[in-house]
């Protein structure tokens, strides 16, 4: 009888075209995304040594991490700051010399890259995928093995459409129970990152499984996916199911005609083998979780919205206490502090862990009738031009700006504050991406992850606060 | 890729953990198109302060015995976060050719190699001991013995490490990973056709 495999075991298998005496592996990447700031490094390597895309319609150019987000920006032409417009410009003039898809920046398809490629049918159950970003775990919620790489690695597979790689491990996270009422995805990865630690996954593969991750839609896959790298894992799995499908069905790139129910057949063969088994395994119950929020410079600071400011003094081990006051003092707070007192400035729904169209709605959800506080600055920045389409055709644009919100453009905004959205020295956020480190989101700027409802009442309320106190009036 | 042997130089204690990318090199500074010149802007946050613009007297790449560091002995999972190549760039453009921790986050590992960097995992006591010798400043050099994965200590004694020998091999020789997967080409193009029979819709 041959050995159970797990998800990972069968895509590797499944893309593996060498291995070396000394356990080195040579593997097959089906697909990447490219954006302008990993990327142009790489094309100049391979215009110096001569060598050519080996499959251009393997990969999508788009910019997302630099562009302004400003509502009714213009093309790339009409950037003022000279260096960000001159990287979208040599993005574009690569991707045109290596004859690869290119999305421009006005085009309803452009956005960040882990919400278009799932929107387009790019990424698909059963591949390896790859970014010049460590985001790029969010496509293992289609049962892809994606992960990000360095730009060496971007070259690497325009060259040859391989990388160098040795196996990882396997670990299983089963997440028992049901989301409580108030709770998302993004309040499921926080309490998994606060339990493993921001190196607990380091050198595995992390798949996801049980009833509690069934039950999330696609969009609550890719967040939790999202933020495996957080967990210090490379890739997050989840076995593709009919959500899945669904899904896909009917994307641009998806498969078409006869192929469909072929790569269907495929896809269903995917999941983890009955009795497989795993490097590490974890197993916990969120039935009892509240909504999360971060309180210093890693995403393993997480405590419930009802706690307060951990007190180092409490920890024994002196790495860990030390690390802990100098988050405190960064984020200039005192131990002991209740979450819900902390004022915030500025408030960010976006980003590739919250900026889809099931985010939106649960923003909206809590904004709607209600009035930003006047001591905050509020954004709203979806993750691409069709996610912004379709919350314009819910309605959700017009309950955001009435709330007080500034509706914009798709891009990674203030996720890492590269293009002038961003905190100023000592503001502070809350916000819905996915690093709270130091100067993340600004130099001296203070993040506090969070959800999108837990955002929007933040938004509100101008403090944190529990979205529950809001919506079950 | 520049060769890595040998090498003798001062090693700079820095012993922050989770010290990740946005910490070596914050994302404004990732609008550079060339590999080079990042140097003066690695560890932005600590090593200026951010209204001034002056160096910070006490950050330890400032400080006179540590100007031209070569290794740098960090605490542990030393380059989490974001994948950006600029960090190991920042680092080398600096002239620091040689980390040590604990441990390391996987892609940075990984950049770090592409880019002729040795990267040394040791057990915490391991560090604990190279923290000191480091604290000693330019008095108490490192040297860094890549064939004999050994690192020679100020007082002589020796502390051996383990290392992947392909990326051994790769850093001995300053080999281009490209053009070693570029001999395997005949392989790649079976890969493919045995795919395109398999699983048709991923190829248009
Ligand atoms: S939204 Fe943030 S985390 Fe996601 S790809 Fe953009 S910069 Fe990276």
């Amino acid at each position: 009888m041959t050995k159970p495999r797990t998800l990972f075991d069968k895509i590797w298998e499944d893309h593996l075209i060498d291995v070396q005496d000394d356990g080195t592996c040579l593997i097959y990447i089906d697909r990447q995304l490219i954006h302008e700031i990993t990327s142009a490094q790489a094309f100049d390597g391979l215009r110096m040594s001569k060598r050519r895309a080996r499959r251009p319609e393997a990969n999508i150019c788009v910019p997302d991490h630099n562009v302004p987000t400003t509502p009714g920006r213009g093309g790339t032409d009409e950037i003022d700051d000279e260096e960000s417009r001159v990287q979208l410009e040599v993005l574009e003039k690569n991707a045109m010399e290596f004859n690869l898809p290119y999305i421009p920046i006005n085009d309803i398809n452009q956005g960040i890259v882990h919400v278009i490629g799932p929107e387009q049918g790019f990424t698909q159950p059963g591949v390896t995928l790859v970014c010049g970003d460590s985001h790029t775990a969010t496509h293992g919620a289609f049962g892809a093995l994606a992960f990000g790489v360095g730009t060496s690695e971007v070259e690497h597979v325009l060259a040859t459409q391989t990388l160098i790689q040795k196996p990882a491990k396997n670990m299983r996270i089963t997440v028992n129970g049901r989301l409580p009422a108030g709770c998302t995805a993004k309040d499921l990865i926080l309490a998994i990152i606060g339990k493993i630690g921001t190196a607990g996954g380091t050198g595995y593969v992390i798949e996801y499984a049980g009833p509690a991750i069934k039950d999330l839609s696609m969009e609550g896959r890719m967040t939790v996916c999202n933020m495996t790298i957080e967990a210090g894992a490379r890739a997050g799995l989840v076995a593709p199911d009919e959500k899945t499908f669904e899904y896909l069905k009917g994307r641009p790139q998806s498969p078409k005609g006869g192929q469909w129910e072929q790569a269907v057949e495929y896809w269903k063969t995917l999941p983890s083998d009955p009795g497989s088994t795993y490097d590490e395994e974890v197993i916990l119950d969120i039935s009892e979780i509240v909504p999360q929020v971060t309180w210093g410079t890693s995403p393993q600071d997480e405590v419930g919205i009802n706690d307060v400011v951990p007190d180092p003094n409490q920890v024994s081990d002196p790495m860990r206490r030390a690390s802990m006051e100098r988050s405190l003092e960064y984020m200039g707070l005192a131990a002991g502090t209740p979450m819900k007192d902390i004022i915030v400035d500025k408030v960010f729904v976006g980003s590739c862990t919250n900026s889809r169209i099931e985010d939106m709605r649960a923003a909206a959800a809590v904004a709607k009738g209600r009035k930003v506080a006047s001591s905050v600055y509020a954004m709203v920045v979806p993750g691409s031009g069709h996610v912004k389409a379709q919350a314009e055709e819910e309605g959700l644009d017009k309950i955001f700006i009435e709330a007080g919100f500034d509706w914009r453009e798709p891009g990674c905004s203030m996720c890492l504050a590269m293009n002038g959205d961003m905190l100023l020295p000592g503001e502070r956020s809350a916000s819905t991406s996915n690093r709270n480190f130091e100067g993340r989101q600004g130099p001296g700027g203070r993040t506090h992850l969070v959800s999108p409802p837990m955002a929007a009442a933040a938004a509100i309320a101008g403090h944190l606060t529990d979205v529950r106190d809001l919506t079950e009036e | 890729m520049e060769k890595f042997d040998t090498m003798t130089g001062v090693a700079a204690p820095f012993p922050i953990v989770n010290c990740d990318t946005d910490k070596i090199i914050p994302a404004r500074f990732l609008k550079t198109l060339t590999r080079t010149g990042l140097g003066k802007s690695l560890f932005d946050a600590m090593r200026y302060d951010p209204k001034s613009r002056e160096e910070n007297p006490d950050f330890v790449l400032n400080k006179q015995a540590y100007r031209n560091a070569e290794i740098l002995v960090a605490g542990e999972n030393f380059g989490c976060g974001s994948s950006r190549e600029h960090a190991p760039w920042a680092l080398l453009d600096f002239g620091i050719r040689c980390v040590i921790a604990p441990s390391f986050a996987d892609i940075f590992f990984n950049n770090s190699f592409k880019n002729g960097i040795l990267l040394i995992t040791l057990p915490q006591e391991e560090i604990d001991k190279l923290m000191q010798d480091a604290e000693n400043g330019a008095n108490a050099r490192l040297t860094v013995d890549l064939q004999d994965q050994e690192i020679t200590r100020p007082d002589g004694s020796k502390v051996s490490f383990e290392v992947d020998p392909f990326k051994k091999h790769c850093l001995l020789n300053g080999l281009d990973d490209i053009g070693l997967t570029m001999q395997k080409v005949e392989k790649i193009d079976k890969f493919e056709g045995k795919q395109k029979a398999a699983t048709p819709w991923l190829y248009r």
